[in-house]
């Protein structure tokens, strides 16, 4: 997958003398997933789908990734808005019930 | 650093305190100027415009369409790296107001000048320091001038010790609208040559926007950081004291004139009864220090350079041995006292007795008769006669 | 024209934190595709701050910073005159607010930075109220939207926004701006051609995009692109852009859906019924005339 990635090694200062001299921060630093908003997660199916790039355009969050040899959806990052399923005009994404097994 | 045909030589030359500003300004090198006119300002953008349209200056001259517009674009280019300048007065700089605050707590060492002139209404054009003691709180360094040669020399110096990594604050240089501003005098010029082996270029820290190693800058911090943030504003402000005084110190060293830091004393050593102020009034008093020397009293006066930071070591330590204090405002916080009163006051924390005057209130002629009569004041309250604390010097209808 | 296939795949806006299914997100990170790394932004206080910015988690990866909420325009300037101090070459200045950031509080900002010609790309989303404080109007709201400081009521009378949405393109046509255009995420093959063309403007150059809010409008989050489309599909949303001096209107529906379709879909128009339907339908039809009659439309020949 070819997304942005939660920087794990992130760490906060540990003194004033290692803030930043500005109120800045190093930026695309993402320290933690947003994972955790979503209520129905979107499952593409690569049988079905015709790579027409419509889901990954419009995704609010980005979070559809088209490096592979098959479109797939970076579950850290989306929030299942469920808009890509509902404009795949192949219905290749279907919204499931999130289970309690997610991060 | 390209050397353009018209570097200034070093030169004398009979010009206003806000020429001086301008080519104090020009020998700094800016890269960025945005500026709206006001009065008493405008003769420095003038100049300044006519500079880079002469390519005299190499620097982008950016018209605004407002004073908050003006501090923006100096926002704008100053997160980009550049050294920049812009200038204002009175309604507008209240209307930069949210924009002071945005560049000191974004760190970045912008340097202005501004005019002082009073706040309306009512409606008046002339000088106090109503503008600049009402963006007290904004985070800025607050330099006040007595005359266009130190308008001139404060504005080199400001850029140094704004660009000093362990300030990294903006700047602002207050010259009296007027009595100081539109005031001509013999100023020496520098060289550009002198004046760049004093002010190098413009090397920001890492909080700017770099393409090679891109920030996010100006970002939310949540409460846990805040603190922080401001402490480290407040730190800045304080190291910015010494560096002040080393500042002055060096660049008297170069260019053999110095102002005194934080403050200049005059005729303090031995003093009994001293007066504090700040800007034009000082030059007047110092005439009054004499007189009343020459009849025996031990007068002497404090002109605050820096009301922020604000010099309290030294005032403390010049009230030490002082029978009566008096404290000059060009302003009054409506319902209490004059700014510059009320920090004394709180530094000396009784050492001497005071009063605060409040004088030159929106261009009112400060007397030479004024000053003296502060003075007696204050030596009738060291000797126990009652004196109002807080008087509006030369009021109408009232004993001057 | 921009081929999709080639906008790169590297997200320059991720792990955001805007409500699921905000249009916001789709526009800012597909101009930041167009525009690419080279890119300085700039955005004011709004959702889009709000959701990017707050540390640690920095949502921009290119070099970017908030600016107070009137100042965009003028940062903006303030940054094209740098890039020209630096003489710095093939680097867009761009800047992405809100509505309020734009049309009001900003307008004079932006329409100083327009007028001194400084190369800059301004985009304005527009989600038609001040969302970030808690959907209150915003002289972008439409006529009949209720927001937090224009409620429909409970007595009946009031029916929300009492005025029509001010046009925002023509005020920005009128400064003659070297290009301008208005979009939808509605149709995302016009809006990054036109991000593409206002980037390649040696001027300043102006984007008004559409962008549904779920949360403020009241929509379920997958519906965001269907209720773009309603807009444009029912007339209450134009696509248009202006370059060399001509407006050309980019899309004109063979008939124009019921307004209703598109109103009945938000919560925010709920409370409306037929009588105020015919207001707005009426104002959409006599801002049709004046369209009509004053732009091209798409396709025809320039002389
Ligand atoms: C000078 C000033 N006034 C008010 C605010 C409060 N404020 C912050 S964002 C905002 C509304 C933003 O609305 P808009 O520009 O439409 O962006 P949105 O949040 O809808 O994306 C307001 C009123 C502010 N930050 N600064
Ligand atoms: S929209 Fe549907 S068909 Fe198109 S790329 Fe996405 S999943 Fe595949
Ligand atoms: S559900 Fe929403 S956030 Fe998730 S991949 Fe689809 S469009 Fe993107
Ligand atoms: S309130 Fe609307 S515009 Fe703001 S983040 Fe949420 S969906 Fe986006
Ligand atoms: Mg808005």
């Amino acid at each position: 997958m070819q997304k942005p990635s939660i920087n794990h090694s992130f760490q906060y200062p540990g003194s004033i003398g290692e803030m930043p001299s500005g109120p800045c921060a190093d930026a695309g630093v993402l320290v933690e997933a947003n994972a955790g908003w979503r209520v129905f997660r979107p499952v593409l199916d690569a049988a079905k789908c015709v790579k027409c790039l419509k889901c990954w355009l419009i995704c609010p969050d980005g979070a559809i990734d088209r490096s592979g040899k098959d479109y797939a959806i970076d579950y850290a990052f989306c929030k299942g808005c469920g808009i890509c399923a509902y404009e795949c005009p192949t219905k290749s994404i279907r919204m499931e019930k999130e289970g309690d097994d997610v991060e | 650093m390209t050397t353009l045909s018209k570097d200034l030589a070093a030169s004398r030359q009979f010009i206003s305190a806000n020429d001086a500003v301008s080519y104090g300004v020009r020998l700094c090198r800016p890269e960025v100027i945005a500026a709206y006119p006001i009065t008493p300002q405008t003769t420095v953008v003038e100049k300044l415009s006519e500079f880079v349209a002469n390519q005299e200056m190499d620097c982008q001259y950016v018209n605004v369409e407002s004073e908050h517009s003006a501090m923006a674009a100096c926002l704008g280019a100053a997160l980009m790296g550049c050294r920049t300048f812009t200038a204002s007065s009175s309604q507008g700089l209240l209307y930069m107001c949210e924009m002071l605050h945005y560049v000191s707590g974004s760190r970045l060492p912008i340097v202005m000048m501004n005019a002082n002139r009073t706040v309306a209404a009512p409606w008046n054009i002339y000088g106090d320091h109503r503008d600049s003691i009402a963006m007290r709180d904004a985070g800025w360094l607050q330099l006040y001038v007595e005359s266009a040669q130190e308008a001139l020399d404060t504005v080199i110096q400001a850029y140094k010790v704004a660009e000093n990594h362990q300030v990294m604050t903006p700047v602002m240089v207050c010259l009296d609208g007027f009595v100081l501003t539109h005031t001509y005098e013999v100023v020496k010029v520098p060289s550009q040559a002198e004046v760049d082996r004093f002010l190098p270029p413009y090397a920001p820290t890492e909080n700017r926007l770099d393409l090679a190693a891109p920030k996010s800058c100006c970002i939310s911090v949540s409460p846990e950081w805040q603190t922080e943030y401001r402490y480290k504003q407040h730190a800045a402000m304080q190291a910015a004291k010494k560096i002040i005084g080393d500042v002055d110190a060096a660049f008297g060293a170069q260019f053999g004139r110095r102002y005194g830091g934080l403050l200049e004393e005059y005729r303090c050593e031995d003093a009994e009864y001293v007066l504090l102020m700040m800007g034009t009034i000082a030059g007047t008093a110092r005439l009054v220090v004499d007189k009343l020397r020459e009849g025996g009293v031990k007068a002497g006066l404090v002109k605050i350079r820096s009301f922020r930071p604000f010099p309290r070591e030294e005032i403390v330590r010049l009230a030490q041995g002082v029978k009566g204090i008096g404290i000059v405002d060009r302003d009054i916080s409506f319902g209490y006292e004059g700014a510059l009163g009320t920090e004394v006051k709180g530094a000396v924390q009784g050492a001497a007795p005071a009063i605060n005057f409040i004088a030159g209130l929106s261009g009112r002629d400060v007397t030479k008769d004024n000053i003296e009569a502060m003075y007696r004041k204050v030596i009738d309250l060291a000797r126990g006669q009652a004196e109002e604390e807080i008087q509006f010097v030369g009021l109408r209808w009232e004993q001057w | 024209m921009v081929n999709v296939r080639d906008l790169p795949e590297r997200e320059l806006l991720y792990g955001h934190k805007a409500c699921p299914g905000c249009a916001a997100g789709t526009v800012a990170r597909l101009i930041l595709k167009v525009t690419g790394e080279r890119t300085f932004l700039a955005y004011p206080a709004s959702c889009l701050s709000t959701v990017t910015s707050i540390y640690p988690q920095m949502a921009f990866a290119v070099p970017s910073f908030t600016a107070p909420f009137a100042a965009t325009g003028a940062v903006l300037s303030g940054m094209a005159a740098a890039v020209k101090a630096k003489k710095m070459q093939d680097v867009t200045v761009l800047g992405i607010a809100g509505d309020g950031g734009t049309a009001d509080i900003g307008l004079q900002a932006v329409s100083g930075a327009v007028e001194r010609g400084d190369r800059i790309l301004y985009v304005c989303y527009d989600n038609e109220a001040y969302m970030n404080t808690g959907i209150q109007r915003s002289s972008l709201t439409p006529y009949g939207a209720a927001t937090t400081t224009s409620p429909a009521g409970k007595a009946g009378g009031a029916i929300g926004e009492k005025k029509f949405k001010k046009n925002l393109f023509e005020i920005m046509v009128a400064h003659r701006i070297p290009y301008c255009a208005t979009a939808s995420v509605a149709n995302i093959a016009d809006l990054l051609g036109k991000v593409a063309k206002a980037k390649d403007t040696d001027g300043p150059s102006f984007l008004h995009i559409h962008a549904p809010c779920p949360t403020g409008w009241g929509f379920a989050a997958e519906r965001t692109m269907e209720i773009a489309r309603l807009a444009v599909e029912s007339g209450l949303w134009f696509l248009a852009e202006y370059q060399d001096g001509r407006v050309t209107l980019n899309y004109r529906p063979k008939e124009f859906i019921p307004v209703r379709e598109y109103l009945k879909t938000q919560k925010r128009f709920r409370h409306l019924g037929p009588a105020e339907w015919n207001v707005i339908e009426e104002q959409r039809d006599r801002e049709w005339a004046v369209i009509s009659g004053r732009w091209e439309p798409a396709g025809r020949e320039k002389a």
